[in-house]
């Protein structure tokens, strides 16, 4: 129902910058989601959405009105806490009609809300009890069900499902996606540090880094074209393969010769000037397919994991690169010690230089600080 | 030097005693009486480890036994003789002769008046400071301060506010804080600001938060049952006499005609010499109200707060509904802790006025019966009045505790 627009949003504590030059578009109906490594300034972000924190530079509008000293009760947002921040005290009904109490709706209209949310989440035989008699994905369904009455313009979610077991992990981010389903028109922000939860969830994904942003897209955006190296590791699992060469044919698709021996080509187009010049490529490891002839990758297995759809190989890892990893289909644990040749899909190859991606050599290049962990 | 020496020897062989007596009573019991060696080993270890728990707390119990058990038996056994008869039994006599004195009345109502001014004030004060000091930076040093009569015995307190109160002639220099703030005043218009507008504005207020918080109970709540309304009665009426009395005060106050510019000897004040015996314990108890519910106020989760915040709850409503609410039980438990000191208040009665000029409370009443006239039948029925009020609220201040420790 309301669209934000962040303009070169700031955040220092003292003389530490945080966050600095945040610009972001949201619509209304989106369900954006933060991601980024801990310490990324995710949280701190969505915190000066909601009020908590101090904005130090930059204008923040919700629906088109700057927000900035806006006490965080009149900016329409309701959150989700990653404790759930549920008041132990009250009972689920007393937790989810406080903010309308404060508000001085009438009982009437307060009852019918309350009743509202808890058809939507299934909460109706629970209004009576105490938060301490719930589970863990009850007490976080009572959280949203604290937002929903509100009916805010934007609802913010913090790590709302860090503190559920893997199971109902994936069952909660079942219900949340068909929660936005079921109110298309909200728009919804949501920080985690799960990069499967991002992309299961998000309309676009922000990726955060070093206190800045280092790219916006959809899901699969940032999976098939990542905008830099940080967003090309972050996003996939395992992360994505690195391998450095230079450029040694230019045009319509770009031929690199790498450090390691091999050769690549990419469909990613290069001009005449980058002849000769150091690039890094990106592999998906599941882009990886065993070679026959021509090969982009030789190595020796050092060690290999069966999942049993895939088998992931890891290769002995040259100088200071971090280890290769080949995701094979299939079951290939015959390969340990063994040397194997790989290729790609020219379609699959990225190539980086200076960090970003060949894609989108026009755009300016962002200076990534990555803490890598 | 030879107390200190003394002293020394005593810690030494306390200490060391409590010490030996663990030490070689399990090494009796482990070697000597059931061994684990030799066929029954096995059965041996078994007694051995039955056994041990009641050889340790052994020393605990006897102690608790002889100078907590039997005390109380004798004192109800006293207070149910008459010894100038030789011990012999008198029944209820020395209870009826108790209730017939006006003293023990007297005393009786001042320690209900301590009973609900000094709890409430301690706990109030020390919420005050705990929050209030709770996120600024030179809180602790405030709480140091604020802390600090704890670690004063009471009748040091009572010295020092003797002090405060004291009184010199009109001519002379006055030494008393007290008094040197009185003689300042002489009827002009800050008199009148402080000593009538102000007290009259704090009795107005007070009637109105007990009337706020009356209607607040009255229409809380669904329930229809009998009892509930009977209750909520009790509690309104109750209320309507406390907002009646302090209109009529306000009226007192506005008629009062103060005698400005004479020396007050406070102490003899009737009936407000009791708030000025309860100032003492009041600043000793808010220091202790004071850290125990810092404490509790940190432990309140930071996230309902900022949940609070969010839904548009506005300072004194995160405070009275989200914090307060949450640290309820610590404060019942600092409530009744003080209210079981408060029961037993001696120190500073005994050493401000000695009960004179109105001021008796129970246990300085049994001190004098017991120890001045000598009047042991009486001064244990006072002692057994005191226990039998002491006991129900410990009971449930026990209670309480353990249901927080859980």
């Amino acid at each position: 129902m309301a669209n934000l627009k962040l303009s070169d949003i700031a955040k220092s504590y003292g003389s530490v910058d945080v966050l600095k030059d945040i610009n972001l578009d949201i619509e209304a109906g989106e369900l954006i989601v933060f991601v980024g490594p801990s310490g990324c300034g995710k949280s701190t972000l969505l915190r000066m959405i909601a009020g908590l924190e101090k904005i130090s530079g930059g204008v923040l509008e919700i629906d088109g009105m700057v927000v900035n000293d806006v006490p965080p009760s009149q900016r329409g947002i309701a959150m989700v806490f990653q404790s759930y921040a549920l008041y132990p005290h009250m009972t689920v009904r007393d937790n989810m009609s406080f903010a309308l109490k404060i508000a001085k709706m009438t009982p009437a209209e307060i009852e019918e809300r309350v009743d509202n949310a808890a058809r939507i989440l299934q909460l109706h035989n629970l209004l009576d009890r105490l938060p301490k008699a719930l589970s863990g994905g009850q007490r976080q369904r009572v959280a949203i069900g604290r937002s929903i009455v509100r009916d805010p313009k934007v609802y913010l979610f913090d790590e709302p499902l860090s503190n559920l077991d893997a199971a109902l992990r994936v069952a909660t981010r079942i219900e949340i996606a068909q929660l936005k389903e079921s109110m298309p028109e909200s728009t919804m922000i949501y920080v985690t540090h799960d990069q499967v939860e991002a992309m299961t969830l998000a309309t676009r994904i922000v990726v955060l880094a070093g206190g800045g942003i280092a790219q916006v897209g959809t899901p699969l955006e940032l999976y098939e074209k990542p905008e830099n190296e940080f967003v090309a590791q972050f996003i996939g699992s395992p992360a994505m393969n690195l391998l450095p060469g230079e450029i040694v044919a230019t045009g319509d698709q770009t031929r690199i010769k790498l450090a390691g021996g091999g050769e690549a080509v990419s469909n990613v187009p290069s001009l005449d000037e980058d002849m000769g010049k150091p690039v890094k490529i990106g592999v998906r490891p599941e882009d990886m397919v065993e070679a026959t002839d021509s090969y982009i990758f030789d190595g020796k297995v050092s060690f290999t994991e069966a999942l049993g759809e895939v088998t992931l190989l890891y290769f002995a890892p040259v100088g200071d690169q971090d280890p290769t990893i080949a995701k094979l289909a299939g079951i290939h644990q015959g390969l340990r010690g063994s040397s194997v040749k790989l290729t790609a899909d020219p379609a699959k190859v990225h190539v980086f230089m200076n960090s970003q991606s060949l894609h989108y050599r026009d755009q300016p290049i962002k200076k990534i600080a990555t803490n890598t962990h | 030097m030879d107390a200190a020496f003394l002293g020394l020897a005593t810690v030494v062989i306390g200490v060391g005693g409590c010490l030996g007596y663990f030490y070689f009573s399990n090494l009796f019991l482990d070697k000597v009486l059931y061994p684990a060696s030799g066929p029954n080993a096995g059965h041996n270890i078994n007694r051995a480890n039955q056994i041990r728990p009641w050889l340790f707390l052994f020393p605990a119990v006897f102690a608790l036994a002889v100078y907590l058990g039997y005390p109380v038996f004798e004192t109800l056994r006293l207070s149910l003789t008459d010894r100038d008869q030789g011990g012999a039994f008198v029944g209820l006599a020395n209870y009826n002769q108790m209730l017939s004195e006006p003293k023990f009345w007297e005393a009786m109502r001042n320690n209900m008046l301590w009973l609900i001014v000094v709890p409430a004030c301690s706990t109030g004060f020390g919420l005050l400071v705990a929050q209030l000091t709770d996120r600024i930076a030179w809180g602790s040093i405030a709480k140091s301060i604020i802390f600090m009569p704890m670690a004063i015995s009471f009748v040091g307190a009572s010295v020092i506010f003797k002090l405060i109160y004291d009184t010199r002639p009109a001519g002379q220099d006055q030494i008393g804080v007290l008094n040197a703030v009185w003689m300042g005043f002489e009827g002009g218009f800050g008199s009148v600001l402080f000593l009538k507008a102000f007290p009259i504005l704090i009795l107005l207020s007070f009637a109105a938060v007990v009337a706020y918080v009356a209607w607040l109970i009255w229409r809380s709540g669904r329930t229809t049952s009998p009892l509930m309304w009977i209750v909520k009665a009790a509690i309104v009426i109750f209320v309507a006499w406390l907002v009646i009395l302090s209109l009529g005060s306000i009226l007192g106050v506005t008629r009062a005609d103060l005698p400005y510019g004479e020396p007050q000897t406070w102490l003899t004040l009737p009936f407000y010499n009791n708030f000025f015996l309860m100032v003492v314990l009041i600043w000793i108890q808010t220091g202790f109200a004071m850290v125990i519910l810092s404490a509790a106020l940190r432990g309140i989760p930071e996230e309902t707060v900022e949940a609070a915040i969010v839904d548009g709850a506005n300072p004194l409503q995160v405070f009275f509904k989200i914090k307060v609410p949450q640290i309820l039980p610590t404060i019942v438990v600092v409530w009744t802790t003080i209210t079981l000191v408060v029961l037993k208040v001696f120190d500073i009665v005994f050493a401000m006025t000695n009960g004179q000029w109105q001021t008796q409370v129970l246990a300085n009443y049994m001190f004098d019966k017991l120890f001045r006239a000598n009047d042991w039948g009486v001064g244990s029925a006072s002692a057994i009045v005191i226990m039998l009020l002491v006991s129900p609220i410990l009971v449930w201040n026990v209670w309480n505790a353990r249901k927080e420790m859980k």
